[in-house]
C-alpha cells in the first residue's frame, strides 16, 4: 500500500504498540502532525517546551516499562530536546525522539530553523538516524525502537527531513530487526555464574549493591530480594536503584554514596565481597576510588561491558541482563543446595546493626520550629503508604526524598540521577501520570528547580493531570548553598533568591490549586487536602527551615568511611 | 604504550565521525586512522593507532564495540602481525643528485612516480613506520619539497582472517 512518510510514521508507531507521544509542532513536522490529527491509535500530549517532551517521555518510560516517545520540530525544537536526550542517556531510559528537519535539498544551506541535529546529538544519544529515503523510514523506526529498548537502553533520535514526510512509497513493515553490528548479550557466561556463586557462598562480609539496571530489567527486583535472602546478604541501592528492594526489608541498608546511610557506606567499606548488579560505580557512589571497598572481591553484573572495570576493577565480570543473570545465579545456588557461611554472617550482621544504631538519617523536629524537609517527606510516605510515584528535581530536596520516602517497589521513583537535570521533576511526573492515570504522583521540588520547567503546569491543566507538586521552599538553591557553606566559607554567591514568585498564584494562574504552608501545624491538613484532589494539579508551597543541610555526607574526593554525619 | 586496533564497521553515513567523536569525547588520542570500504562495499575496515595503558585500551575497545555500526574490534598489538604505511615524497632532484636518489629509491623498493630531471622527483615508499621515518631523514639533505603519508594498515599473520563471520 502506498503511503506518505508521515503516514508511515503513524503506521509504524501503531505497530510498535505506542499509545502515547509527547511533542510540540513546528514547520518541519507539520505533515506528521497532520497525519497524527487523522489517526486514533495513539494520543499526543502537547508540552510547552521540547525539553519537557523528553522528560515526560522519560517519566512515562520509567513507570510503564515501555519506550517513551517524543516528537519535535527542526532547529530550536530539536536543540531544546538535547538536555532531555542526555538525561535519558545518563540514566539509560528507553526513549525514541523524532525530530523534523528542513527539506533534504536545504540541508547544509543554513536554512530557516536548520540545525545539524545529527551532529549535535551524536554524543547525546545511544544512536541517531537521518532518514535519507522514504523507503528506509519504516526500517529505521523499527531499528530505533529496537536499539532504544534493548541492551543498555537509551535515547535514539530519528531526524526526518520535511520532504521525506511528504514523499510517497510502498509501505513495507519489517517483521524482524536483525543488525549484525548490534547483538546485545543477555545471558551470563555459565562459567562465570559458577565462579560467582562459589565466591558468594564463602563470603564472610558480602554486600549486594544494585542500581538502575534492576529497573531496566522488568521483574528482576523480586530476584534481587530472593538472592539477598538466599545469601543472607545486605543490599544497598544507588540513587537510581531505589525501589529495587522494599525499604522495610530487613536486608536493606538504604542508599549508599555521597548522601547514603552510615550503615550502607560502612558495609561497603568493610565488605569482603561486593556484588554490583546493574550499577556503574559512579563517582557519587564511590567517593575516593582508591579507598572504595578496599578489601572486597568485586563481582560486576551489567548488560553494558563498557561499564565493567571502567572505574573499579571487577575481579569477576558477568555481562548480561541483570534479571537473566540473577535467575542463573539463583538456579546455580539451588542446584548446589548452597548455603552461605552462617557463622560469619552472624558476626557481619551484628556489625551492621551496630552501624545501623547510629540512625544516620535521624533528625529532630521541634513542634514550634520551622518545618524540616525530612518531616514533609516522611509524612507524604505515611499518607501514601510508600506507594506513590515520586518524581524529583535536583538538589537537596532530591536527596531528602531519596533518603526518607521509602519505596515499596520498583518503577515508582523518577529522578535525574546521572545528568542531574533541574527541571526534570514536573514533566517527568506528568509523563508518569499519563502512563498511570489511577496512581498518585507526587513531585518533590525546590523553589529553584521548579522554575526551570514551570511552564508545564499548562500541560497538567490541559490534560487534567492531578499531580501533587510539593515545593520544599527554603529560598535558596539549597545544595549550592550547602556546598558554599561547607567549602566556600559561607559565601553564598548567587545561590539566594530574594524575588521568588508567589507560587500559590502561579498555580492558580495555570488553573491548579495552590496552597501555602508556613507552620508545622498546618502541614497535615494541607497534605490531606492536596493528596485527595483528583481532577487537577495541586501545588503545595512549604516553607522549610532555611539552612537545613543534607546529611550524612561524603565530601567530594573523600572516602566513603570519612562521611560527615551532621 | 602504542596500540594498533582493527575495526570493521557498517559502511554508512557518519560512522567515521562516530569513531572520531568517541575518542574526542572521552579524551583519548587518535595517532593515525586509515579507513576504506572492503570488497563487500557494505563494510569498511579501519586501522586505528592510539596510545594508552591496558585499562584505557580495554575501555577504548569496549566503547568502540558499543557504537551501533561497529561490527568488530580487535587490538592486534599483542599478536604477530604486519603493519605497513605508505609515504610519498616530492624531493629536489638536480642533475648532480639524480643517480644517488634513484639508488636510494631502489634500495628501499620505492617507485619513482614522477621524474623531472633537473627539477624534482616523487618517490613512493611502503614500510613500517620506523622505516619510513628513516627514509625521510635520508632524503632530508636533498631538499624535501612536500610529503604525505598514511598511518599504518595492520593485519594479523596466520591463516585466520578478520572478517564479519570469523
Amino acid at each position: 500500500m502506498k503511503m506518505t512518510g508521515a503516514e508511515i510514521f503513524v503506521e509504524c508507531l501503531k505497530r510498535e504498540g505506542v499509545e502515547t507521544i509527547f511533542g510540540y509542532p513546528g514547520g518541519a513536522v507539520l505533515q506528521i502532525y497532520d497525519a497524527i490529527f487523522k489517526q486514533s491509535h495513539f494520543k499526543h500530549y502537547l508540552v510547552r517546551h521540547e525539553q519537557a517532551a523528553l522528560h515526560a517521555a522519560n517519566g512515562y518510560a520509567r513507570v510503564s516499562g515501555k519506550c517513551g516517545v517524543a516528537l519535535v520540530t527542526s532547529g530550536p525544537g530539536a536543540t531544546n530536546a538535547v538536555t532531555g536526550l542526555v538525561d535519558s542517556l545518563a540514566d539509560s531510559i528507553p526513549t525514541v525522539c523524532f525530530s523534523g528537519q528542513v527539506p533534504s535539498s536545504l540541508i547544509g544551506n543554513d536554512a530557516f530553523q536548520e540545525a545539524d541535529i545529527i551532529g549535535i546529538t551524536r554524543s547525546a544519544t545511544k544512536h541517531n538516524f537521518l532518514v535519507k529515503r522514504v523507503e528506509d523510514l519504516a526500517l529505521i523506526i523499527r531499528q530505533a525502537f529496537h536499539i532504544a529498548s534493548t541492551g543498555r537502553p537509551g535515547p535514539v533520535l530519528v531526524d526526518i527531513p520535511k520532504d521525506i514526510s511528504t514523499a510517497v512509497c510502498e509501505f513495507e513493515w519489517p517483521e524482524e530487526v536483525n543488525m549484525r553490528s548490534y547483538q546485545p548479550v543477555t545471558k551470563g557466561h555459565p562459567g562465570q555464574i559458577k565462579k560467582a556463586v562459589r565466591s558468594m557462598l564463602v563470603a564472610k562480609r558480602p554486600v549486594l549493591y544494585s542500581g538502575g539496571g534492576i529497573m531496566n530489567s522488568i521483574g528482576s527486583a523480586s530476584l534481587l530480594r530472593e538472592l539477598s535472602h538466599a545469601l543472607n546478604a545486605p543490599v544497598t541501592n544507588t540513587l537510581m536503584g531505589l525501589g529495587g528492594i522494599p525499604h522495610d526489608d530487613d536486608h536493606f541498608l538504604g542508599m549508599l554514596g555521597m548522601h547514603g546511610t552510615y550503615e550502607a557506606n560502612m558495609a561497603v567499606s568493610h565488605c569482603d565481597l561486593l556484588v554490583a548488579i546493574g550499577s556503574r560505580f559512579d563517582d557519587r557512589v564511590t567517593g575516593r576510588l582508591d579507598a572504595f571497598a578496599p578489601d572486597a572481591k568485586v563481582i560486576h553484573i551489567d548488560v553494558d561491558p563498557s561499564s565493567i572495570s571502567k572505574n573499579i576493577h571487577a575481579h569477576l565480570p558477568i555481562v548480561g541482563d541483570v534479571g537473566v543473570v540473577l535467575k542463573q545465579l539463583l538456579e546455580e545456588i539451588a542446584r548446589k543446595d548452597g548455603k552461605p557461611d552462617s557463622e560469619a554472617l552472624q558476626l557481619w550482621w551484628e556489625q551492621i546493626n551496630e552501624w545501623r544504631a547510629k540512625d544516620s538519617l535521624g533528625f529532630d523536629q521541634p513542634e514550634d520550629a520551622a518545618i524540616k524537609p525530612q518531616t514533609v517527606i516522611r509524612m507524604v510516605h505515611e499518607k501514601t503508604k510508600g506507594n506513590a510515584i515520586v518524581s524529583t528535581d535536583v538538589g537537596q530536596h532530591q536527596m531528602w526524598a531519596a533518603q526518607h520516602y521509602g519505596f515499596n517497589r520498583p518503577h515508582r521513583w523518577l529522578t535525574s540521577g546521572g545528568l542531574g537535570t533541574m527541571g526534570f521533576g514536573l514533566p517527568a511526573g506528568l509523563g508518569a501520570q499519563v502512563a498511570m492515570p489511577d496512581e498518585k504522583v507526587v513531585v518533590f521540588t525546590g523553589d529553584s528547580s521548579i522554575q526551570m520547567c514551570s511552564q508545564e503546569f499548562s500541560m497538567a491543566f490541559q490534560y487534567n493531570l492531578p499531580v501533587v507538586v510539593i515545593i520544599l521552599n527554603n529560598g535558596y538553591m539549597g545544595m549550592v548553598r550547602q556546598w558554599q557553606e561547607m567549602f566556600y566559607e559561607s559565601r553564598y554567591s548567587n545561590s539566594y533568591f530574594d524575588s521568588l514568585p508567589n507560587f500559590v498564584k502561579l498555580a492558580e494562574a495555570y488553573g491548579g490549586i495552590g496552597i501555602r504552608v508556613d507552620r508545622l501545624d498546618e502541614l497535615d491538613a494541607a497534605l490531606d487536602k492536596a493528596l485527595n484532589v483528583n481532577d487537577r494539579f495541586v501545588l503545595l508551597d512549604v516553607a522549610i527551615s532555611k539552612e537545613e543541610n543534607v546529611f550524612p555526607m561524603v565530601p567530594a574526593g573523600a572516602a566513603l568511611n570519612e562521611m560527615v554525619l551532621s | 604504550m602504542r596500540h594498533t586496533i582493527s575495526i570493521l564497521v557498517e559502511n554508512e553515513f557518519g560512522v567515521l565521525t562516530r569513531v572520531a567523536g568517541l575518542f574526542s569525547a572521552r579524551g583519548y588520542n587518535i595517532e593515525t586512522l586509515n579507513v576504506a570500504p572492503l570488497q563487500d562495499r557494505t563494510i569498511s575496515r579501519m586501522t586505528l593507532v592510539t596510545r594508552g595503558d591496558e585499562r584505557i585500551i580495554e575501555q577504548i575497545k569496549k566503547q568502540l564495540n558499543k557504537l551501533i555500526p561497529v561490527i568488530k574490534v580487535e587490538d592486534i598489538s599483542h599478536t604477530v602481525h604486519l603493519e605497513r604505511g605508505m609515504l610519498m615524497v616530492k624531493v629536489k632532484a638536480g642533475a648532480e643528485h639524480c643517480e644517488t636518489l634513484l639508488g636510494l629509491a631502489e634500495k628501499h623498493d620505492a617507485k619513482v612516480v614522477d621524474d623531472h630531471i633537473d627539477s624534482h622527483m616523487i618517490l613512493e615508499f611502503t614500510g613500517q613506520v620506523e622505516v619510513l621515518d628513516g627514509i625521510l631523514s635520508e632524503l632530508e639533505p636533498f631538499g624535501i619539497i612536500e610529503t604525505t603519508r598514511t598511518g599504518p594498515l595492520g593485519m594479523r599473520r596466520g591463516a585466520k582472517g578478520f572478517t564479519v563471520d570469523s
